[in-house]
Order: C-alpha cells, then structure tokens, then sequence
C-alpha cells in the first residue's frame, strides 16, 4: 500500500524531506504521465512551489497540520481565487474566479500544495469523463478504459500517484464511481457536512464534495479538514463530529449491523456481485449481523435523479451567457443572439440534453407530472433509508453495476449511461454519506468497488466499516507503479 | 361611461435595510456603477445566497401593518427568465408561499381593497444605455423588495391613487422603506380591466408598468379605463397586453407583446432552507410597530380634539407627529402646539420631503417650553409664532429670546396698574367705550401690548379694563 498522509506528514514534520521535495517529485511525475493520463487540466506548479515553501516554513517551526505541505489536486468545480475554474467546459474557457470556495480556504489554512485542477465531465454531467472539453483523462490501470465520471480526473490523479489526494464533488454517484473505476477510495459526505460555497453547482440539493484518496484513513484525515458549518452555505450544518474520524477508525465489526438489499443487486454484473459477497462475508466471519432488508422505492430512485438534477441545473447552468465572464461567441447581431450562440458553442451535448430535460420538467403543465412528483417519491426513499437505518448501521452494496468502460464506449445511448449510476444516486436522493472502497478486480484486471452507506452524519461507522474491510482484506487490487517516487 | 372598473395594483417596495437580501453588500442608492457588488448579487458560478433576517422582518412588519395574516412557515422560489440585468438568470422570490396573504388597506369611505399576498424578492440590476452601448450596473442586483399585490377590488382612479397613497404613508410610517416613486423605491403595476356594472365575470386585462407617481396612477387608470371603453364601445375586443403610461401625452400605449406567454418554471431554490418564524417571534415584531397612521390620525381627532385639517398635516409626516407628541408629553397643549407647528414650523418647509425628513434645529422639549408660555399666556401668540422662528433659526432654546424678567414683569397687579395707565391716557376711547363704540377699546389693549412688548395676556386685561371703566 502506498504511503499514507500520516506517513508524509511524519516525513515532513521529523524534516526527513521536504515540503519543496516532496512537491518537485510530484511535478515530475504529472509531467512525465499527465501527457497520457490527461488527470490535470490546469496546473499551477509555480504556486504548488510557493506554497511548499511556506509550508516547510512551518514545518520548521513546528506544529504543523497533517495536511500541511501535502500535494493535492482539485476537481476543475471548484472555485480558485486567480486560477483557472472552467468545469471543463468550452463556456468557462479561462475564467478565473475572484474568491476561494470554502473547501479551498480551509485546506489552504492547513497549508496545502495544490498541484492543479483535474479533469472532470462538462459540469460534472456524465459517468465516464469523457465530456470534458479536454478530452477524456485515462484510466491509469488500464489506458483503454475510462476513468469513470464525473470526477475522472481526480480519481486518475490519486490512483496513478500525480497527487496524494484530491477533492471531488458527487451528485448522482461523481465520487464514488470513478473512484471505484480507478480502484481508490472515495467519500461522498452527507449532504451538508461540507460547505459547497464556491463548488459550481449542478444538482444544488444533491451536490457535495468529498475526498479522494488511497486509503480510508487518508479519506477520514481530509474530511476532518474540510466538514463544518459555513456562514456562506445556508445548506451546510454545523454538526458536532465530537473529535477527529481520522483518530477513532480503529473499531472492529463485531455487532454491526450491515444491511444488504436485494434492490441494490438487480441487473449488477456476476463478477462484482460475487466481489461483494466475499466482502459481506468477511464481515460476517468477524462479527458483523447481516440484515436482508428491502428498500422497494430504489428503482424510482434514477428517474427522480434525473429530473431533480437536470430541473436544478437547467436553473443552475442560465447564468453562462456570454455578459460576464467565460465563453462569448465571436459575431451576433443583438443580445438575444449573442446569448443563444454562445449557448449553442459553449455547451456540449451531455450538458444541453440535461439543459432541455431539466427545463421541460419544470414548464407550466408539466410540473406537477415531473419534478413534483420526483419530489414527492424523493420524500418516499428518504423515509425507506430513515426506517432502514433504524434496523442497521451501515448498507453494503456494489457502488456501480461494472467496472470502467472502454473509452468512446456508447452502448445503447445516453440511457444505458444513466443506467451505471443505479447504485449511486439513491445515496444523494436521501443526503446520507457513503464511501466507496476497492474489493478486487473482474476478469479484465479493472477494479471493483464496495460502497458502504450510513446514516446522516455518521460518517465515522461508514469510515470505520471501510477502515475495517480495508484492513482485513490486504492487497485486493493490484498496486499501480509509477506516479511520484518518495 | 357605462362600464365598471375592475383594478389591481401590484407595488414593488426597495427595504431600507442597510445590507442586500442575500449578501452584505450595501443597499445604498448610487454610487459609482459596479462597485456595491460581490460574487453573490453578482452571481459568480459557485456563489451562494444567504438570506438576509432583517429582511423577512421588515416583510412581517409590512404585513402586519396591513392586516395580513403571516404564514409562519415559508420558502423562497427561483423565478427563471433570461435578461442581462438578471446576473443568475433566475430571480430569488416567492411563488405559492408568500410571507404574508389576505389583508386590506380601508379607504376614507370605509371601503377596503384586499391584499392578496406580499413576498420577499431581489432587485434586479439596472442596463444604462450610453454612447450607443448597453453598460449593466448591478449594484442594484439583490436589493431587498416586496411585493404588495392588491384584489382587483379597486373602482375608480380615484380609489387608485388613495390605495397607493395610503400604501406609501402606511410604508414609510413602519420605516422599511422611503418609498420615493421617483428613485423607484416604489413601483406601481396597475392591472385594470372594465366590465358592465352587474356582470359577474372579469373583462380582459391589461397591466400599465412601473409607474412612477400618485397623480400619475390616477391618470394612466383614467387614460386606460378610456381606451378600453373606446374599444368596447366600438364592439371591439381589449387585448391582453402591457402597456406603458406617457406622462407627457397622458395616454398608455403597448410596451411589449405578451404573445408568448412567460413560463418562469418556478421552482423552490434549493440553496435556501425552508423557514419558519415563530409565533413570538411574530409578536415581537407586532410590538415594534408604531402606531398606525390612520389610527394615529382617528386619535388626534377624536381623543385630542384637533380640526381634522389639522390633524392630516401633522399625522402624515412620522417625524412631525413625533416631536408634536413629544411636545405633549411635556406639557404643551395641543391647539398651541399643533398650530404652531402648521403655521410657523411648516412655513419653513416646502416640500413634502423637507416635511419627511423634518430637520429642525430644535427638540421637542425645548418646543415645549416655548409653547408653554403661549399656554399660561405669558406670551402671546405673535410673540410665540416670532420666537419659535428665531428658535428655529439659530437653534436655541426659548431662554435666549425671552427672559425671565420680562414674563416677571408682568405680574397681575403690574396689568390693573398699566390698565390704570392705559385708562388714563386714552379719554376719548374710554368715552366711546363707554358710548358702546365697543371697538375703542383696541386703542387700550394697543397701550398695554406696546408697554409689555407683547406679552400681557390680553384676555385678562380685557376683564380688568371692562371692571375699570365700570362696564
């Protein structure tokens, strides 16, 4: 297993190395593979360097955050003050925004190396990366294959080793799928832990930003640094954690309840069926209470996924118009005309196809059919996972129905993409936390990946339960080589 | 004309809080374009709204104060429509759950125009068209509005023009807003259609926008009224369109083409919990209000016994009936001070906004002490109407201008001794006094006031000089 955050945090702390040398080493690295890999849209090497040096600075003296002088990378979502932001959309090209999101001033408070922005889907709208106006990152462990969507490069950045951790956002599945593709860990929190000011919004009810990293311990360090209340989200809560989820991972399983619904298994791969059973058993053998429980409203969950999503964001996305800042088109005859063809260059199909799916859902006559209804089945699977969590502490189910795609695979179309998302989106739909962790490989060599499910705000069973199968399993995946050497 | 009129106003009022709705940018008016601004009421991509309390507190206290009921749990909904002064391109504002519904404002009749609802919202920001360029300034992006939308229980242009009147007054009164038509801190849509006097079902509408004064509401709804009977008396059909009123020609003409009619696709915004205010929280509020101006207006006039034309002077202005009962507080008496305020305070004052605003240089104590001496005669009326001026003027207090010597000096024995004077020295008027040429008896009171400078109580000389000449 790599090394872990703590680790580097010993190395740096003891000043074995240093925050500059443990940063140069990674430049290297993204300069070498990020050629292929393509996990990096934007780099900001000359402010990572800056930073390292004030972060050994403090190292030096002592006292240092975990965090600090860590290279990491962040989702192209996510708002840097004078640093390219673009959601990986032609309609952004080159905006910078003027103010840091929440998340970012945070991690920059813990004296963090941000190495550059990852590739991402075009406002995180897609499974497979592959609508990124950059074109698609490549799955390190296989460059036939994607990365998943839509935080594709972020997880291709941590799986290949061009950082040590990165931040994603999840509205329908965006950290834990690729993060099951590329064989890393993902934590998607409970809606609300984390602040999304400053995240570009796609889905505003179910959006929210989580780590991405190596290892469950490294997953439950990041949070500790990024959850908590923000005056400037009204969404976000203030929760009491009572101490660092990084400190209290050590528990075993003896007596957890983990609930297993046969919904969650409808139409999933043999392969990754069979992985997490094994997973199931093993916590079995050590303790754990398997509970059969059903949650019958979860075949609704992907409709209503996508008219709440595509409703919100076809609102959402009105704002790129060309007046302020980002894509304009080059001739136009009036401002009605100016908008429609930046519109119509700026946006890919993915986006523009939500666009329309989200505005019709809300026109006058149609409400009330759609996002009306979604609504209401949304308050009918929140009531299904608020009755399941009384009987059990955690769900154990697969995170996705495959392993990565081939890249430019279409399928059946655009539906069979929403398809892959099933396992995902009930997650969002509830605003409860769930986490994602390797537990093998199909018959391709390609990565699958375990989703555990908890309660809202309880992060530290869904870590724990995570922590736990990560340990007991050993080396499930195979280890990539290449990336950083330290 | 042989048709009923059938009007609604829709009002839209800019808060006077000192922070936007969503964001801690200023709400001050002007200021250099652009520079009243954040990533919030700018809408950045990533920025988020956070509402503002005060906000819905001075929506309460709007409600309240025209009988509305408060709905104690509400939400905000984004309004979709695309225009460049609208930076999200949807406006944060409230669709099926407005603040507060079902109230009225009573006319002089007696009569009441319902309202329907109030709901909170943002402003907009403002295109300035310059140089054959289109500029947008936001710094009006996110400033607090309400808005009042009346029943179409309205009958008259006169009826019209009371409601936004009354509106106004009541609005600046509870001090959330300055409501200057001219600044567009307060904005009128008229809705009017036209019917048969006992028809039952509504004529077609037509909505007269953003009109800018009271004269002019109750114009545009005669000139529309007009028209419409025109094109029904002609066996047309009104379209239904919105119009602007021209004050210059005094008529209303087609703004737009409502051929396509906007879906705002309404939705509730998901960046912004649910609320809920309590029922104390509710009561709180209640007790901040002041009293009403009608109310206050009912009071002067039944309860103190001012002339209603008096009492409308004084009660519209909230500043003027403060210092008039503050006055009272401290001993003045009503007629004195009232008056005094009207006719010395007010000739100071030509404009409604002065009257506002009432920037005087004196308290209402230091009134009080004035009109005081007018009370207990010590002074008389003129000398108060030119004493309260030079106070007004150099803003000292009455002592500067009148001393204690000369009220002292005035004792009662002092007027029968000048009465004796005035007896003495003016034969001819006593004697014509007392021939019954009554009005000789000015000379006398002419005698006193010039050797008192005024300030003999001339009632009471009046009583002794009548004694003196054995009337």
């Amino acid at each position: 297993m790599r090394t872990g955050i703590s680790e580097l945090a010993k190395r740096l702390q003891s000043r074995e190395i240093s925050a500059m040398e443990l940063t140069k080493a990674y430049i290297g690295a993204i300069e070498k593979l990020n050629p292929t890999i393509n996990a990096y849209v934007y780099l900001t090497f000359d402010t990572a360097m800056k930073a390292a040096e004030k972060a050994d600075q403090r190292l030096k003296e002592g006292g240092a955050p975990l965090l600090c002088g860590i290279p990491m990378a962040l989702k192209d979502n996510i708002c840097t003050d004078g640093l390219n932001t673009t959601c990986c959309s032609k309609i952004l090209k080159g905006f910078k925004p003027y103010y840091d999101a929440t998340v970012w001033e945070k991690l920059k408070a813990h004296g963090a190396v941000l190495l550059g922005k990852t590739n991402m889907d075009e406002f995180a709208m897609g499974s497979t990366s592959e609508t990124s106006c950059y074109g698609a990152p490549l799955n390190p462990r296989n460059t036939n294959y994607v990365t998943g969507g839509s935080s594709g490069g972020s997880a291709a950045a941590v799986c290949a080793n061009l950082a040590v951790y990165s931040l994603g956002s999840d509205t329908g599945g965006s950290i834990r799928q690729p993060a099951s593709f590329c064989g890393v860990v993902g934590l998607k929190p409970t809606y609300g832990a984390v602040s999304r000011y400053g995240l570009i919004a796609y889905g505003s009810s179910l959006d929210q930003i989580g780590p991405m990293t190596n290892s469950v311990k490294d997953a439950a360090i990041v949070f500790d640094a990024i959850k908590g209340g923000d005056r400037r989200d009204q969404t976000s809560v203030d929760y009491d954690y009572g101490s660092s989820l990084a400190e209290c991972l050590d528990r075993d399983v003896k007596g957890m309840r983990i609930g297993v619904a046969e919904e969650f298994f409808d139409g999933i791969n043999p392969e990754i069926k069979s992985k997490i059973e094994e997973a199931i058993k093993l916590f079995e053998r050590n303790g754990a209470v398997i509970e059969n429980i059903r949650l019958p409203a979860l075949k609704l969950a992907l409709p209503v996924y996508y008219i709440i999503a595509c409703a919100e964001a076809s609102s959402n996305l009105g704002r790129y118009d060309g007046i302020r800042y980002g894509y304009r088109t080059s001739s136009y005859t009036s401002i009605e005309d100016m908008i429609v063809k930046t519109r119509s260059e700026g946006f890919g199909d993915e986006v523009k196809r939500r666009i329309m799916l989200g505005t019709y859902v809300l026109s006058s006559g149609y409400y009330d059919a759609y996002y009306k209804k979604a609504c209401l089945i949304r308050e009918e699977i929140n009531r299904e996972f608020d009755a399941v969590f009384e009987k059990c502490d955690v769900l154990v189910a697969p995170t996705a129905p495959n392993t990565a795609f081939p890249l430019n695979y279409k399928g059946a179309g655009p539906v069979e993409m929403y398809l892959s998302d099933i396992c995902t989106v009930p997650v969002n739909i509830a605003g409860v936390p769930a986490i994602s962790v390797p537990c093998g490989e199909d018959s391709n060599g390609l990565p699958v990946g375990m989703q555990i499910i908890g309660k809202k705000f309880d992060e530290a069973t869904v870590l724990q339960a995570a922590h736990f199968y990560e340990q007991s399993a050993g080396e499930v995946i195979g280890v990539y080589e290449g990336g950083a050497r330290i | 004309m042989n048709y009923e009129i059938v009007c609604g106003i829709e009002t839209h009022i800019e808060l006077a809080t000192k922070t936007k709705i969503f964001c801690g940018c200023t709400t001050e008016f002007g200021g250099e374009p652009n520079t009243h601004c954040c990533p919030v009421c700018t809408g950045q991509p990533g920025s988020l709204p956070i509402l503002n309390q005060k906000v819905v507190e001075y929506a309460i206290k709007a409600g309240l104060a025209l009988n509305c009921k408060i709905n104690t749990k509400s939400h905000m909904d984004r309004k979709n429509y695309v225009y460049p002064d609208l930076p999200k391109a949807y406006q944060i504002s409230q669709y099926d759950e407005p603040l507060c519904e079902k109230g009225y404002i009573e006319l002089d009749s007696g009569k009441r125009i319902g309202i329907t609802r109030i709901h909170i919202e943002e402003d907009a920001g403002k295109l300035v068209h310059e140089n054959g360029y289109t500029y947008i300034d936001y710094n009006r992006s996110g400033v607090p509005l309400i808005e009042i939308v009346s029943e179409p229980d309205i009958s008259s242009a006169e009826e019209a023009r009371e409601y936004a009147e009354k509106l106004q007054l009541i609005m600046r009164y509870i001090g959330i807003s300055d409501c200057k038509m001219q600044e567009g801190s307060m904005r009128c849509d008229v809705n009017l259609s036209l019917r048969k006097p006992g028809d039952s079902r509504f004529g077609v509408r037509t909505e007269i926008k953003n009109i800018n004064s009271l004269s002019f509401i109750q114009k545009a709804v005669m000139a529309e009224a007009e028209r419409q009977a025109d094109i029904l008396d002609a066996g047309g059909t009104v379209v239904q369109q919105t119009m602007r009123y021209d004050e210059a020609t005094n008529s209303v003409s087609p703004m737009r083409d409502k051929e396509n009619s906007d879906d705002y696709r309404y939705f509730p915004d998901p960046d912004i919990l649910r609320f809920s205010i309590n029922d104390e929280k509710v009561e709180e509020i209640r007790a901040s209000l002041p009293e009403l101006p009608f109310d206050k207006l009912k009071r002067y006039v039944n309860v103190l016994g001012l002339p209603e034309a008096t009492a409308r002077q004084i009660f519209r202005y909230r500043k003027v009936a403060e210092f008039f009962e503050g006055a009272l507080a401290e001993g003045a008496s009503v007629k004195n001070a009232a008056n005094l305020i009207v006719g010395t305070i007010f000739s100071n004052m030509d404009t409604e906004e002065e009257k506002e605003l009432f920037d005087i240089r004196i308290s209402a104590a230091q009134f009080a002490a004035l009109v005081k001496l007018a009370d207990e005669k010590k002074i008389n009326i003129g000398v108060a109407q030119s004493t309260l001026q030079k106070m007004l003027e150099s803003g000292k207090p009455v002592e500067e201008f009148i001393k204690p010597e000369d009220l002292a000096g005035i004792s009662d024995e002092e007027l029968e001794s000048l009465c004796k004077e005035a007896i003495d020295a003016n034969p001819k008027a006593v004697a014509d006094v007392r021939s019954g040429k009554d009005k000789a008896i000015n000379v006398m009171f002419g005698y006193i006031m010039k050797k008192t400078g005024g300030k003999a109580d001339i009632r009471k000389a009046e009583v002794l000089l009548r004694k003196l000449i054995g009337q």
